[in-house]
């Protein structure tokens, strides 16, 4: 059975662009939108691996991160966290909430599809990726 | 009585301030030195800055020459000897065992004008590195330009992930294939719109209400825009009414800002004393307010003209008028922004602007249609005059002015324009550098 894999993300072109690339590669994809309400979504869903946009409409990637890490049902879930900015500060802050990898937008398809693959392994993503950051959990 | 190193602008040290008082009160060295109990040779060498004195000698000096100790130290030895080290210090670790720190006294004392010198620029430097420092934590902190940045950057990677499934998925379904040139173009057109955005923030006021002025041109410019380009006392009372304006504005404090301030001010002057609101205006209703109407005002000085059409006042009912105007060599020496059209904060316009091109062209005017990268179009006056007197042989100062106000959208020729290279999305012009 497909695994199951959760995009948290507000930018529809972006959900549907890496949701078939995630697709293809033998993920069963599911999308949400807002920052609001996508705990809920995350609980309902139960996502095998989950990517967390940063900046979300109603509340940021970093805030919903923090409250998955407190949560025991979420606090062991894999995050690739998906960034605009890159800076160390954002880098940073990610690995100090406890997600597992992280990508500076405009990232590729191979890396997208490179990072998602080592955290479904349980391996630190490639350093090949460019931009995803080891973090804690 | 101001000594001459005072008159000259430069920081006095004490021994000089010492020599200056004994001279003053007519008491020679050698009285000076056995009243302060040390030797006349000695003397000689503190008051040619050979040897740096304080405490108790410093205090017996004072009461021999009938002063307080601070009238000869403060504010003189201590500022260029700490301007001095701070100088050394932010070098840290040179080569060649760095400046000899240990040798400051001997230098201050030799050469006191490259000395001040010296303390200038180390407090240049600190003014420098405290604007880039700002413009740095504003880039890193300003909500509104990290939301534009992020905004940028999602309809980048939106188009990268889709071309790279078009270009690579041989075997995509009609229907995805479509799908995704639906998505490749609407991204294309909102980064568009939002990299327009991203620009205009950058030439935009910050979220404050404040300009983050980094010059002393900016801040005057500043000065300019808080009034609307428009001084009602200058047109009233000429150039008397400068020296109140700059007290009345901030960043004057700021001496290179005052002069930068005071020098625009002072052409506002003579140009308002050269074409009077009681000339212009009666002329410019009757032309509706068409500059091409206007060029034999001001005894045909096109340029005075374009420059006092930038200044009228905002209750006029005239279309809104941006200026920019460079020397020979592009460098921007005036701007007034009007939105839509960025003229950049640092560094050169558009190759393209007529401001350049009319430099080609002294003394002909010209008009002509602008359209930006966001399709907003502009009128453009311009021409290239000189600004001084020459004599037979000696080439002239030209300065270039171009006065901008917005058109309606059009399907008529236009130039296309931009900001300036390195803010211009138009990659593929010919004029880029």
């Amino acid at each position: 059975m497909a695994k199951r894999i959760l995009l948290v993300e507000d930018e529809a072109n972006i959900l549907e662009a890496i949701g078939f690339i995630l697709s293809r590669d033998g993920w069963e994809v599911l999308g949400h939108g807002k920052g609001e309400t996508a705990l809920a979504e995350i609980e309902r869903v139960d996502p095998d691996i989950l990517v967390l946009d940063v900046m979300l409409p109603g509340r940021s990637g970093f805030d919903i991160l923090r409250d998955l890490r407190e949560r025991p049902t979420t606090r062991a879930l894999p995050v690739l966290l998906l960034t605009a900015k890159g800076q160390t500060r954002d880098r940073e802050q990610a690995m100090a909430l406890g997600a597992n990898a992280f990508l500076t937008k405009p990232f590729s398809n191979d890396e997208l599809v490179a990072t998602v693959r080592s955290l479904a392994d349980g391996r630190a993503p490639s350093a090949a990726a460019g931009h995803d950051r080891r973090g804690g959990a | 009585m101001a000594t001459l190193a005072e008159r000259n602008g430069r920081v006095e040290l004490t021994g000089s301030r010492i020599r200056d008082r004994r001279l003053l009160i007519g008491m020679k060295q050698s009285a000076l030195a056995e009243a302060a109990g040390i030797s006349p040779s000695y003397l000689n060498l503190i008051e040619h800055n050979r040897r740096r004195i304080g405490g108790k000698l410093l205090i017996e000096l004072a009461r021999a020459l009938g002063v307080e100790p601070g009238v000869l130290s403060d504010g003189a030895d201590a500022t260029i000897h700490d301007t001095l080290q701070a100088a050394a210090n932010g070098l840290g670790e040179g080569g060649r065992g760095g400046p000899e720190t240990d040798r400051i006294d001997d230098l201050a004392a030799r050469f006191p004008g490259w000395t001040a010198l010296i303390a200038q620029q180390r407090k240049r430097i600190g003014d420098l590195e405290a604007a880039v420092e700002g413009l740095r934590d504003r880039l890193a902190h300003d909500p509104v330009l990290a939301e534009a940045m992020h905004e940028v950057l999602s309809s980048a990677a939106a188009i990268r992930s889709t071309a790279d499934i078009l270009v690579r998925e041989a075997d995509l379904d009609p229907a995805w294939r479509g799908r995704f040139h639906r998505n490749l173009h609407e991204e294309a057109e909102r980064l568009s719109r939002r990299a327009t955005a991203l620009l205009g923030h950058f030439e935009a006021p910050d979220a404050r209400g404040e300009t983050l002025s980094a010059t002393p041109v900016e801040t005057a410019e500043a000065l300019f825009d808080a009034n609307d380009h428009h001084f009602p006392a200058i047109e009233t009372g000429g150039g008397a009414a400068i020296p109140a304006i700059l007290d009345q504005s901030a960043g004057m404090e700021d001496a290179a800002s005052r002069v930068m301030a005071e020098r625009m001010l002072t052409r506002y002057a003579e140009d308002a004393a050269r074409l009077p609101l009681s000339s212009l205006l009666p002329e410019a209703h009757a032309a509706g307010f068409d500059p091409s109407a206007l060029l034999s005002l001001g005894g045909g000085d096109v340029a005075l003209v374009l420059r006092r059409l930038a200044t009228l006042p905002r209750e006029e009912p005239a279309p809104a008028f941006g200026l920019a105007v460079c020397d020979a060599s592009g460098a921007l020496l005036f701007r007034r922004r009007l939105m839509a059209f960025s003229i950049p904060r640092f560094g050169p316009g558009c190759p393209l602007w007529p401001l350049y091109a009319a430099l080609a062209r002294p003394g002909q005017p010209d008009m002509t249609i602008l359209e930006t990268p966001a399709a907003s179009r502009f009128r453009a006056w311009s021409v290239a005059q000189p600004v001084s007197q020459t004599g037979f042989g000696s080439a002239p100062v030209m300065q270039a002015t171009m006065l901008i106000s917005p058109v309606e959208a059009g399907d008529g020729a236009a130039i296309p324009i931009g900001p300036g290279c390195s803010l211009c999305p138009r990659t593929g012009c010919r004029a880029r550098r």
